[in-house]
């Protein structure tokens, strides 16, 4: 079977999406990894260390539960892949750990990072204590107001939090300083890019570290089911990186329905949104290109989500690929369906989760299931860092 | 013959390369600021494209980039302001941007509107060069504009040289790697310029970013065909209303026993 999704071509591209659009500045470092990425972490060496970790260290394999009182509201089968259950809280730390080990072994003494909602600032941090790595966080300033219990969580696990202070002072400005660092400082500093975005190799790479969500998936369901593939799978999408683990070993499988939830924020046509294929065009952001959500005169817009962590104005290359192609179906929830969505979930399964996975489970409402469909949601965050958000819908 | 051209065979040394942001400090100041440029030295002028995301450049130029975005500086009304220009200014003249932009008002359109203006070059540093190589190298010299790679210390020579094979006009030789408008250790800068000198390459060799004064600008023409000065002259015209007068102040000094 000729693999059309999953993997990049030699230059980065997935279809027409992807690349590497850096100035020479980053070149060497980037270079540096598109030659050794693949070498290293297919190496066994690097599997056996990873794979260890990821068992002893995040919890894993997350549970695949099978949400009974959910699926009875919905008259179907669906599935929660626990990613909350991850250690720091989110599925994350999949990839700052593959990231950390790929670090070291090119011989980098400190770790820069960007953060939304904090969850990815936070695994960054956790993997450097581990390893005793140097480890600056780049954050936007709005981000850090409304993420303040994860701010104390990175500084309490030793790194420097810096706000992004230019533009919507949220991810896109935190990325953009985490790149300019990147520039200043090229020697001895790796950047752990937290979504499947920025220049190739990164989309891949961190495709690559997170798609165990998928790899476990495919044997718990079967072991749960008899059955070998779900029928959908439904993932939120800011960049990406949850979403992308999630669909990875389905996505050259055409019988499963992959559905990709992105952030309405106020509603799609509001010009308070954050759904970057119903409302962008193909451009170029942070090294590669992408659809991305901008003006006629290719600046790039502001997006607006309760989610810090999918309050993105771009998505990874490999997802733009997927919604061209019609591979996978993106729908979108609104900040209040996003909501109404995590207090159904509080009530009906005792799981707070995090606002972002609270959009894929919206969708739920959106859509029509047989009654033995088996659907996979990847809950890939639990909730606690947005309990003010949740605290001030009570309040409503 | 090209600007370029004849400005490298009559001028080979100290040549000053000045950069200003299109829309800034007013919307409709970019003309008034590249005639203040050329009435007081500036042998190029490289006139900078607002762009919300200018990855490669610092505090300075990006904020500069906001103010002129906020003014409601597009491309099109770039165009609109250069019509004519060259009834004025006789140097040559490069933009410089970001890819996103240029791409949005589409590439073929872009570069026939700087052509049919009298633009001589772009910089664009996000351009990687397989994509100049396989597509838009030819679009450019389809309309005759020249083409400026970036170059950096850490750039390998077999790279440099494959960069300076693919540009023309002449080769940006990056300080060191850092973001416009930070300082330098101007003696690493010179042993990197000495080094990029002694490949004698096919293109002239200006050098930008932490060139901001004379002492900076006299100590890469050591080396370099001269150099590009940008955040430090960004500076020197916020909350300047006279911009003839702040930029014959600020570049005085620098060109003062060049001549």
């Amino acid at each position: 079977m000729s693999v059309r999704y999953q993997n990049p071509d030699a230059l980065g591209y997935y279809g027409k999406f992807g690349g590497a659009f850096i100035p020479e500045m980053l070149y060497p470092n980037v270079h540096e990894l598109q030659q050794q990425y693949l070498q290293i972490i297919q190496s066994e060496k690097f599997k056996n260390e990873f794979n260890l970790l990821l068992k002893d260290y995040v919890g894993r394999p997350t549970p695949l539960y099978y949400a009974q009182r959910l699926s009875n509201e919905f008259n179907t089968n669906i599935f929660l892949k626990r990613e909350d259950l991850c250690h720091t809280g989110a599925h994350k730390i999949n990839n700052t750990i593959g990231q950390i080990l790929l670090a070291i072994a090119l011989g980098k003494k400190k770790i820069i990072a960007e953060t939304g909602a904090g969850q990815h600032g936070v695994a960054t941090a956790t993997v450097c204590a581990l390893n005793g790595l140097d480890c600056i966080v780049f954050m936007g300033e709005k981000d850090m107001e409304r993420q303040a219990p994860n701010v104390a969580r990175m500084k309490m696990l030793g790194a420097t939090v810096l706000p992004a202070k230019s533009g919507s002072k949220t991810l896109k400005d935190a990325t953009n300083e985490a790149i300019r660092y990147w520039i200043n400082h090229p020697d001895d500093t790796h950047y752990i890019i937290g979504s499947v975005v920025g220049p190739h190799p990164y989309p891949d790479m961190v495709a690559r570290f997170q798609s165990v969500i998928s790899e476990e998936i495919r044997w718990q369901l079967k072991e749960k089911t008899g059955k070998e593939n779900p029928s959908h799978v439904i993932a939120c999408v800011g960049g990406g990186s949850n979403a992308a683990g999630a669909f990875y070993h389905f996505l050259e499988e055409s019988g499963v329905e992959l559905i990709a939830v992105e952030a309405a924020g106020q509603g799609v046509e509001s010009g308070f949104s954050a759904a970057t294929t119903a409302l962008g065009t193909t451009g170029i952001l942070h090294g590669s290109k992408s659809l991305l959500m901008q003006t006629p005169d290719g600046q790039v817009t502001e997006p607006h989500s309760i989610s810090a962590g999918l309050d993105y104005p771009g998505i990874g290359p490999m997802h733009a690929h997927l919604f061209e192609s019609g591979r996978a179906r993106f729908l979108s929830a609104t900040d209040d369906e996003a909501l109404k969505a995590a207090f159904q979930l509080a009530q009906l399964e005792g799981i707070i989760p995090a606002l972002e996975s609270a959009h894929a489970l919206y969708v739920l409402n959106n859509l029509k299931f047989k009654k033995d469909d088996s659907i996979v949601i990847c809950l890939s965050g639990r909730g606690d860092k947005d309990l003010s958000a949740y605290m001030q819908a009570m309040e409503k | 013959m090209k600007r370029f051209d004849k400005l490298f065979n009559a001028k080979k040394s100290h040549v000053l390369n000045m950069y200003c942001t299109a829309g800034y400090p007013q919307l409709n100041s970019t003309m008034q600021v590249m005639k203040a440029l050329q009435a007081n030295g500036a042998d190029i002028i490289e006139l900078g494209i607002p762009y919300s995301d200018p990855l490669a450049d610092g505090p300075v130029i990006q904020q500069s980039g906001s103010i002129a975005l906020a003014n409601g500086m597009t491309i099109q009304k770039l165009f609109v302001q250069l019509k004519n220009f060259r009834k004025e200014i006789n140097v040559p003249v490069i933009l410089m941007g970001y890819l996103n932009p240029v791409l949005q008002y589409g590439f073929e359109k872009f570069c026939a509107d700087a052509s049919a203006n009298g633009i001589d070059g772009l910089i664009l540093p996000d351009m990687p060069e397989h994509e100049f190589e396989k597509e838009y190298g030819t679009i450019m010299e389809n309309y005759h504009l020249d083409f400026i790679f970036l170059v950096t210390p850490e750039t390998s020579e077999e790279r440099i040289k494959k960069l300076d094979s693919l540009s023309s006009g002449f080769l940006y030789a990056v300080s060191s790697s850092s973001t416009t408008g930070s300082d330098k250790n101007m003696d690493e800068v010179s042993n990197y310029l000495q080094r990029l000198k002694s490949y004698q390459l096919k293109n002239p060799i200006l050098a930008g970013f932490g060139i901001k004064d004379k002492e900076t600008f006299d100590a890469v023409c050591r080396y370099a065909n001269g150099g590009i000065i940008g955040s430090a002259y960004i500076k020197a015209l916020e909350g300047e209303t006279d911009i003839n007068a702040a930029t014959e102040s600020f570049l005085k000094p620098i060109i003062s026993t060049n001549k």
